[in-house]
């Protein structure tokens, strides 16, 4: 049917397919992920569309994530492309239970003109990175482009680590409740007002971090209690809510008052017609916990440096499973999905 | 009984009360359940107030003897398909097109300017007209700041036009001005309108009194009301009271902001750069006056005078069937909801909107979309 509708619009790659919501998801599943069905993988796989993989060695799991990042302006308030390109990639493998690395690969991709000591600038920044994730790097690869043939600076991670028991983003069940380890939207509101240099009179930085060692208190606190997480990143806490709660065939009631947001955040936010949901984090997480093991869970966060801020924002109940619902105090309604990236509306 | 509440409510300086919005949504039944009739139709005509309505789930308050239709109220979605072909055919010539983020996938006859922008077209997306302005100055390019919304945001567009843009800056006009579909909505054969929300921020810049002459001609109140939630609540049992008690009239609900003349500054500046013109709106009707273009002095900043804009290069195929089917007309003109058109979350979503309503933030079919447009959660 869509076909007819862009009759003569030969089908090409839109910004909104890398924005991290349905979009993207799509693309990925009818194009990049497809095919694979037939050599099924002994543990979770591509077909999951996990944070990573998670691969069985024996009684113990090794636990695969690759990231390609890109990020414009590469220097910005809070951090840089290079704490980006480690912190993701340390997130996702905790996002899978994966706390302790044993190692970051790096590939790095540069445009012929790029400054040097910009490239060193990035390089102190992962390294200093690097420390306060307890990793390192362990290979690499270095290529250079021509002008013009890509913006600035591409850097690839690549994180693998062993881990005795897996957590997925589809283990949610009816009754676990919902915990945001801290505020939303930083990330993304950094950058949106960076880039597009809005007049923000307001210092706001990114949270780009890694959180592997508070994602790690908060699963000894309550072993096996911790039944799904997702750090928000691309897409904002809604994409990835919905995406919990598809997978795990549940619905997921949020309620807004509990929603730690940035007084900064919420008024740039306002003033731009964006939702603070569908704004990129880069050092929180979404768990999901069992009801009796949650006040544990949210102490030990909480205990933690990184979870200060964290809050019970929610519960999974079995009705209107796939859905996400945002009571606002109000009323309830459904919380909004991204598409692609968010855009600013005009009044 | 109201009356206190209402006072209360609105000089509350927390408009988001949620005590005081559940004390407001029950006056708001009492005064419909007075009028003793089902459903009670108002409309409201701004795609604001709809975002505010869903956004803080203020449909699952409402009684469900009082429908409150979302009017002609989102300026993207009324942008006739001929206005984005003319932004798409300037975007192919290599001008560069400044525009709201929400304009990029309106649907043209034949694609959106993001279809374009994936082809190579250089597309900007602006927050602002002085931003599009700025854009200009940075550059040797051309740029054409493709301009949307009512008169509150052609004020903005109209003060850039005043401030001697840069030479290679020029305005594509898709303005548009509400009073005169209020007109066309009211006059409708099958419209059940008893009453109009109007918007407070519109009505900051052409005062509250503009709707008297309306009220006196078709005998409906009109509330001008804000957005937040308690703004929207008052402002709809204020409506409700005024059907209950047969009084046409114009009551500002929103006298923290708006008068009765309104902004004299911006309505000045606003008339001297634009006029009304007759033109088409998307899915709705011709409206008479409804459209603003840049008057004859402002030719250079006109991009429709600088540049020969032939967009019937754009129709090299017959437009989709799906058009067709599409009810966006109807909807917007409030006498269809989005469950009733065959497309609405099968082949149109956004994603691949087929009509304009589900394209805006502020679009009927995109909110109900997104928030559920169900209360029953």
């Amino acid at each position: 049917m869509t076909a007819t509708l862009t009759a003569g619009v030969e089908a090409v790659i839109s910004l909104r397919h890398g924005a991290g919501g349905r979009a993207m998801r799509r693309l990925i599943a009818e194009t990049l992920a497809a095919g694979y069905a037939d050599t099924p993988v002994d543990g979770i796989g591509l077909a999951a569309m996990d944070d990573g993989a998670a691969l069985r060695i024996g009684d113990r799991w090794l636990v695969v994530t690759t990231d390609s990042h890109v990020v414009h302006p590469i220097f910005f308030p809070g951090g840089d492309i290079g704490r980006l390109a480690v912190a993701g990639t340390v997130n996702d493998l905790a996002m899978m239970g994966a706390t302790r690395p044993l190692g970051l690969t790096c590939a790095v991709i540069l445009e012929e003109g790029f400054r040097r000591s910009e490239l060193e600038r990035i390089q102190r920044s992962m390294q200093e990175t690097c420390r306060e994730a307890g990793v390192t790097i362990v290979t690499g690869d270095t290529k250079v482009m021509g002008r013009g043939e890509l913006d600035g600076i591409v850097i690839n991670t690549t994180g693998v680590a062993l881990a005795d028991s897996v957590v997925s983003d589809a283990g949610l069940r009816p009754g676990d409740r919902i915990i945001l380890t801290g505020s939303i939207g930083d990330h993304g509101m950094a950058l949106m007002v960076k880039r597009h240099g809005l007049a923000i009179e307001a210092e706001l930085s990114s949270d780009v971090a890694p959180i592997n060692g508070l994602i790690q208190a908060a699963l000894a606190a309550a072993p096996g209690a911790v039944t799904a997480m997702k750090d928000p990143t691309r897409g904002g806490v809604s994409s990835a809510l919905h995406e919990m709660a598809e997978k795990s065939a549940v619905a997921i009631v949020i309620h807004e008052a509990g929603v730690p947001v940035s007084r900064t955040v919420r008024a740039a936010a306002e003033m731009l017609g964006l939702d603070p949901f569908q704004i990129a984090n880069e050092g929180k997480a979404i768990l999901g916990v069992r009801p009796d093991a949650a006040e544990r869970v949210l102490a030990a966060l909480r205990a933690h440096p990184q979870g200060a801020a964290a809050e019970l924002v929610g519960e999974c109940v079995a009705e209107h499973a796939g859905r996400v619902i945002l009571d606002t105090g109000i009323g309830r309604r459904l919380l909004v999905e991204s598409e692609g990236e968010p855009l600013p509306r005009i009044c | 009984m109201p009356e206190t509440l209402l006072t209360e409510g609105v000089s509350e300086l927390r408009f988001r009360d949620p005590a005081q919005a559940r004390a407001l949504a029950g006056a708001l039944g009492r005064v419909v359940a007075e009028i003793g009739r089902s459903p009670v139709s108002v409309m409201h005509v701004c795609g604001s107030h709809e975002q505010a309505i869903a956004k803080f789930g203020l449909r699952a308050v409402l009684p469900r003897d009082l429908n409150v239709i979302m009017g002609p109220g989102c300026p993207v979605c009324v942008t006739d398909i001929p206005e984005v072909d003319e932004a798409i055919v300037l975007a192919q010539d290599g001008v560069r097109i400044a525009t709201y983020g929400d304009m990029l996938k309106v649907p043209g006859s034949a694609k959106s300017l993001a279809d374009a922008q994936a082809e190579g077209a250089k597309i900007d997306v602006v927050y602002s007209a002085a931003q599009a302005a700025e854009l200009a100055r940075d550059t040797n390019e051309d740029v054409v700041f493709f301009a949307s919304g009512f008169e509150t945001t052609a004020v903005a567009t109209a003060a850039v036009v005043l401030s001697a843009p840069p030479a290679n800056f020029s305005v594509l006009s898709a303005h548009k001005y509400i009073p005169p579909v209020m007109e066309i909505v009211a006059e409708m054969p099958d419209t059940r309108v008893e009453g109009f929300l109007a918007a407070g921020h519109a009505a900051t810049i052409t005062g509250s009194a503009i709707f008297e002459r309306f009220v006196e001609r078709h005998k409906i109140p009109v509330v001008v009301a804000g957005f937040e939630p308690l703004d929207i609540l008052g402002g709809l049992v204020k409506l409700v009271e005024l059907v209950r008690d047969r009084s046409p009239a114009v009551v500002n609900m929103y006298p923290r902001c708006v008068t009765p003349e309104g902004n004299r500054n911006a309505q000045d500046q606003l008339w001297r750069v634009f006029r009304t013109v007759g033109g088409n709106w998307r899915g709705i009707a011709h409206v008479p006056n409804g459209n603003l273009r840049l008057r004859d002095e402002f030719a250079t900043v006109d991009a429709r005078k600088k540049y020969q804009i032939d967009v019937r290069r754009l129709w090299t195929h017959a437009p989709s069937a799906l058009t067709q089917v599409c009810i966006c007309g109807t909807i917007m003109a409030g006498t269809a909801s989005p469950h009733e058109c065959p497309l609405f979350g099968k082949q149109c979503v956004p994603d691949s909107p087929v009509g304009a309503c589900m394209v805006s933030s502020e679009g009927t079919c995109k909110i109900w979309y997104q928030y559920g447009g169900h209360p029953d959660l």
